[in-house]
């Protein structure tokens, strides 16, 4: 349908910001300018915005850990990663292991894929 | 070498006959086709040691059930299994369901079946059993009944057993069966096992393993019966309870288990598949319906497990015990309720056939009847744990959070003869996992101990059989498996 | 034997027992630890995932690290735990025995308990499944347990029964680490858990979320090879024709959590409907100087108002020794709370009358869904003492009210709260 000019609904997100969960319609106009209708609130537009623009999340998972107390050392990004990317990042997480002892905030992967992101440790391991 | 005695089947009848015969001093062997022994009919059945006035009088396990249910007291004594003569009700809820009540008594006492007593004053009924339903108008007492925990005496069997010398095999199927010059050569898939005389106590298989040397005259069929067992906490039973009972089955029972449960069951349906021990949906609310005629108040939302046991049932619904035309292959065939109440009684009858047949049973010197009873945590004083747990720190660790059971009792039923291999076979040996939560907690720590001990990896611990894995792989490899596949994206 | 003294003895070490035992020992009084596992920090340590400590912390973490900032506090306080011990009996006269394998039987005297030990898993028995009892069924817990702490991945392609948080969660876990989740079932018509897991944890992934369906048989005998789902009516009968099978090697379940309360009724305390504690609005049991606080009185929603609830419950237990304890038992009179129209269970069970001028916590749970509804307290006459609008409530939402009952016109002659929820009588303006 590329090339016609209409309106169209693009997209519905589905607000989490609250339990309220409106849905928010990402709607492009013949312009190909995007709006959203559907929200109640600043935030659940900026929430809007960023899902449609850039998905992001945080990636928590577990990197394996040699002589640590327990075999995995649960970690997450230190800030929001694209949401393209969580596969690749898994991925070079699983082929990370790390040593004991690790302390809470240890990065254990710098910069992963040039995101920004540090991979961090959630707690302490001690070794065994 | 040649045994002089090859039992196949390592449920309570087949292992009941190997304790029996290990007082003589005779070369005996068990094979058992499961991972482990009691995994069939023994597993899942009531756990009731019948007074023996149920059957009709013309039947051989009428007469075996009332003999081998006082064989009990001595088994119990010398085995240590747990074992309560609680006493049954056979509730009757109308007026007349008496006179049958009554008509078991009379033939029951003629038997000598003892302590039967029909009792008609509903404030003494309710006094023995609060839990009983207000509709009751009399029952038949038998304070010979009582409650046994079939697996455990099974272990306990098959434990004195070893000790005295009996060799066990667990994942050795009978494939096929060779007679020739009174020798009886048994093909398993591990190797061929030879033996004068061959005891097929093999259950639900038994009529397959006769047929192997050309004997086909009966035929076994599966009926399954299905259970609902409730939190410990919930109800306390004084007795077992049956319904006044059809042609069919003995009903519906409410009953406690050896270990202070309550369960309820069981149906019965005659199904083709031996290995159909799946619980229904209708199975289920039918056993619940007519449990709750007799107590009305079941404490539902305490279920814990629902399960399902098959009884073997023979064409003859009778015990098939022969000493066969084929000299030295002796049948112990349909044994189904009351097997569990009859297995020494039967155990006595083919030591007499074997007799019969020629084998010198001369007494095993070394024989001990006595196992040695089991430690359990929960029976010790505060000071006797307290030097348990110096001397063997492995009293101190808790595995199993909700039937309090230590390290300990989980090494003891590792290393004990014919010990556990797998999880439920720890499980039914010392109970971790049988409690409200069902392993939830401990199941770790038990596939921990199975492996260390057995020196088995971790990932490779079973709940039962081989093929009932617990985990496929390492946390990690699934995603390196695939970005060496180029999946990754 | 070996034999401790405490002013008070926290029994568990997760969310709720850190909290409480901080609390405890920042009032200057001695206090210890007692913890089954082999570290601190309960079950926060597996929930690896973020969202915990918003409102203590007013910041996102996940559940390691919050226990981590729990355990941080502990050590810096030197309070003092036993791990890998199991307290296996509690005398009425507050004596604890446990047991581990490194001290053999241990005795602690304590003036005041506090019970943390947090609650359990529903298993596939407490609902009753058909079909086989094959391996490859575990409690969404267990399941977090093996991938994220033991290291292993109990199965390849999962059904999830359930569609509370941890099941939704576990089903996001489980992608990540290269597994295939078919569907979650849910016999509710709608999702149990928070909006915000079922949009990031399901339909990030397009895991299907199938609502008003149960599984109704488990097929395999050693192994699970597929469950059979059906479609369930309102009533939650099975509507005959609708089954179909999905293919699976695993089932977890994710069916509800139940309080633990073993211990508490070996002491010799009452439970509640809901199988925690019966307890008073200072969170004591109805025995003298045993408290309890966390998911082992109630199951809550977030760690959060664990803590804040096991903070209360210590500020209460310091009280306690420094007002109570060794005194003359003074007969209390208690204003009964009892669970009206639409509750399922409340906390606290009763109300001191002496404490009618303080702030009080209710919590409780409805047992269905309404929208547009008001909460009402009722004295014993029936009179409604109070009044508060809510735009909804769900089963799965435990809702928690502060109120002073004095200033709200409570006397002391009342003999009990009744709370109930009733619809709002329709009006022309929207209001809230």
């Amino acid at each position: 349908m590329k090339g016609i000019s209409e309106i169209s609904t693009v997209k519905v997100i589905r607000c989490i910001v609250c339990p309220t969960g409106c849905e928010i319609k990402a709607i492009k106009d013949p312009n190909n300018t995007i709006t959203f209708e559907g929200y109640t609130c600043k935030r659940g537009l900026e929430y809007a915005e960023q899902e449609f623009y850039e998905p992001k999340r945080i990636l928590t998972t577990t990197i394996r850990v040699e002589n640590g107390f327990i075999p995995l050392i649960p970690v997450r990004t230190d800030k929001p990663i694209l949401k393209d990317k969580l596969n690749e990042t898994l991925m070079i997480i699983a082929q990370t292991v790390v040593d004991a002892p690790i302390k809470m905030g240890d990065i254990l992967i710098k910069n992963v894929l040039n995101s920004g992101a540090n991979i961090i440790a959630s707690r302490d391991l001690g070794k065994v | 070498m040649i045994y002089d005695v090859l039992i196949i089947g390592g449920g309570v009848t087949g292992c009941c006959i190997a304790r029996t015969l290990s007082k003589y001093d005779i070369k005996i062997a068990l094979l058992e086709k499961e991972a482990d022994i009691a995994s069939g009919t023994t597993k899942a059945n009531s756990g009731v040691v019948h007074a023996g006035y149920a059957s009709q009088r013309e039947y051989l396990k009428r007469d075996m059930c009332i003999k081998g249910n006082k064989m009990y007291t001595q088994a119990a004594e010398e085995l240590k299994f747990p074992f309560q003569r609680i006493g049954s009700f056979v509730v009757a809820l109308e007026d007349n369901q008496i006179k049958d009540l009554e008509e078991e008594r009379n033939n029951g006492i003629q038997d000598g079946i003892l302590g039967l007593e029909l009792i008609l004053d509903k404030t003494k009924i309710k006094h023995m059993e609060p839990n009983l339903t207000d509709d009751v108008v009399g029952v038949l007492h038998a304070s010979s009944a009582g409650i046994v925990s079939p697996y455990e005496m099974t272990f306990a069997l098959a434990e004195n057993a070893a000790m005295n010398g009996v060799n066990f095999f667990r994942n050795h199927k009978v494939n096929r069966i060779r007679h020739q010059d009174y020798i009886f050569e048994l093909k398993t898939q591990q190797g061929v096992f030879k033996a004068r005389n061959v005891i097929n106590a093999a259950g639900l298989f038994a009529s397959k393993i006769s047929k192997m040397v050309g004997l086909d005259y009966f035929d076994i069929m599966p009926r399954k019966g299905e259970y609902i067992l409730f939190d410990r906490n919930a109800m306390h039973l004084n007795k077992i309870l049956f319904p006044t009972a059809t042609k069919v089955s003995k009903g519906i029972l409410v009953c406690p288990t050896a270990h202070g449960n309550t369960f309820v069951g069981p149906n019965a349906q005659n199904i083709s598949d031996k290995k159909d021990t799946t619980t229904t949906e209708a199975g289920l609310k039918e056993i619940l319906e007519g449990a709750r005629k007799l107590v009305p108040n079941l404490p539902n939302r305490a279920s814990i497990r629902n399960f399902a046991g098959l009884r073997a049932i023979p064409n003859t619904y009778d015990f098939i015990i022969d000493n066969t035309d084929v000299y030295g292959f002796i049948n112990v065939a349909g044994i189904l309720s009351p097997g569990l109440t009859s297995c020494y009684a039967i155990a006595e009858r083919v030591t007499e056939y074997l007799e019969l047949l020629g084998v010198n049973m001369k007494p095993n010197e070394k024989y001990n009847p006595n196992r040695p009873k089991p430690e359990r945590f929960k029976n010790f004083s505060k000071e006797e744990l307290d030097q348990k747990i110096r001397k063997d720190p492995t009293w101190g660790r808790i595995i199993c959070r909700c039937e309090t059971i230590p390290e300990k009792e989980i090494l003891d039923a590792i290393h004990a003869p014919v010990g556990a291999i797998n999880v439920d076979g720890v499980k039914f040996r010392c109970r971790p996992g049988m409690g409200r939560c069902q392993g939830g907690f401990c199941r770790p720590r038990v596939m921990e101990i199975l492996s260390r001990e057995l020196n088995i990896p971790y990932q490779d611990i079973t709940k039962k059989s081989e093929d009932s894995y617990f985990l496929v792989s390492k946390t990690k490899d699934e995603l390196l498996k695939k970005s060496e596949s180029g999946e990754a994206e | 034997m070996k034999s401790y003294k405490a002013d008070v003895l926290v029994i568990g070490a997760g969310a709720a027992g850190l909290a409480a035992a901080i609390e405890v020992k920042k009032a200057g009084l001695k206090v210890l630890i007692i913890e089954r596992d082999k570290e601190l920090g309960g079950i926060t340590l597996q929930c690896i995932h973020n969202g915990f400590g918003l409102k203590e912390f007013e910041e996102e973490l996940t559940g390691p690290e919050y226990a981590q900032r729990f355990i941080n506090q502990v050590l810096d306080l030197k309070i003092p735990y036993i791990l890998d011990t199991m307290v296996i009996e509690i005398t009425r006269d507050k004596k604890i025995y446990a047991v581990n394998n490194k001290e053999g039987l241990i005795e602690v005297s304590a003036k005041a308990i506090i019970l943390a030990m947090g609650c359990r898993e529903k298993t596939r028995g407490a609902i009753n499944i058909p079909g086989f009892r094959p391996a490859g069924i575990y409690t969404a817990g267990q399941a977090q347990r093996f991938v994220n702490i033991e290291g292993y991945l109990p199965g390849n392609t999962y059904v999830i029964l359930g569609s509370g948080d941890i099941g939704m969660i576990m089903a996001r876990r489980l992608t990540w680490e290269g597994c295939t989740v078919k569907a979650v079932v849910e016999i509710q018509p709608y999702v149990s858990g928070l909006l915000r897991n079922q949009v990031q944890c399901l339909e990030d992934y397009d895991i299907p979320l199938i609502t008003s369906y149960t599984v109704t048989k488990i097929h395999g005998r050693d192994r699970i090879q597929g469950v059979s789902i059906a479609k369930v009516s309102k009533d939650y009968d099975r509507i005959i024709g609708s089954e179909r099978f999905i293919e699976c090697d695993t089932l977890l379940l994710s069916v509800g959590l139940i309080p633990e309360n073993e211990l508490t009724l070996q002491a010799g305390a009452t439970l509640s409907n809901n199988g925690g504690p019966l307890v008073d609005n200072n969170l004591e049991t109805t025995i003298e100087g045993i408290f309890a606080c966390g998911n082992v009185l109630q199951v809550h929603d977030l760690v959060d108002m664990v803590t804040s609830e096991a903070k209360r419950a210590g500020k209460n237990v310091v009280d306690y020794i420094q007002n109570r304890y060794d005194k003359p038992i003074k007969k209390e009179e208690k204003i009964k709370c009892v669970a009206g129209e639409n509750i399922n269970y409340l906390k606290p069970n009763n109300v001191n009358k002496s404490d009618i001028d303080s702030k009080i916590i209710f919590n409780f749970r409805v047992t269905y869904p309404d929208r547009r509804v008001i909460i009402q307290f009722r004295d014993e006459n029936n009179k409604v003492i109070f009044k508060r609008k809510k735009v909804y409530v769900i089963p799965s939402e435990m809702v928690e009210l502060e109120v002073n009952l004095k200033e709200i016109g409570v006397e002391t002659t009342i003999k009990e709260i009744r709370i109930e929820i009733i619809p709002r009588p329709e009006v022309l303006i929207e209001e809230d």
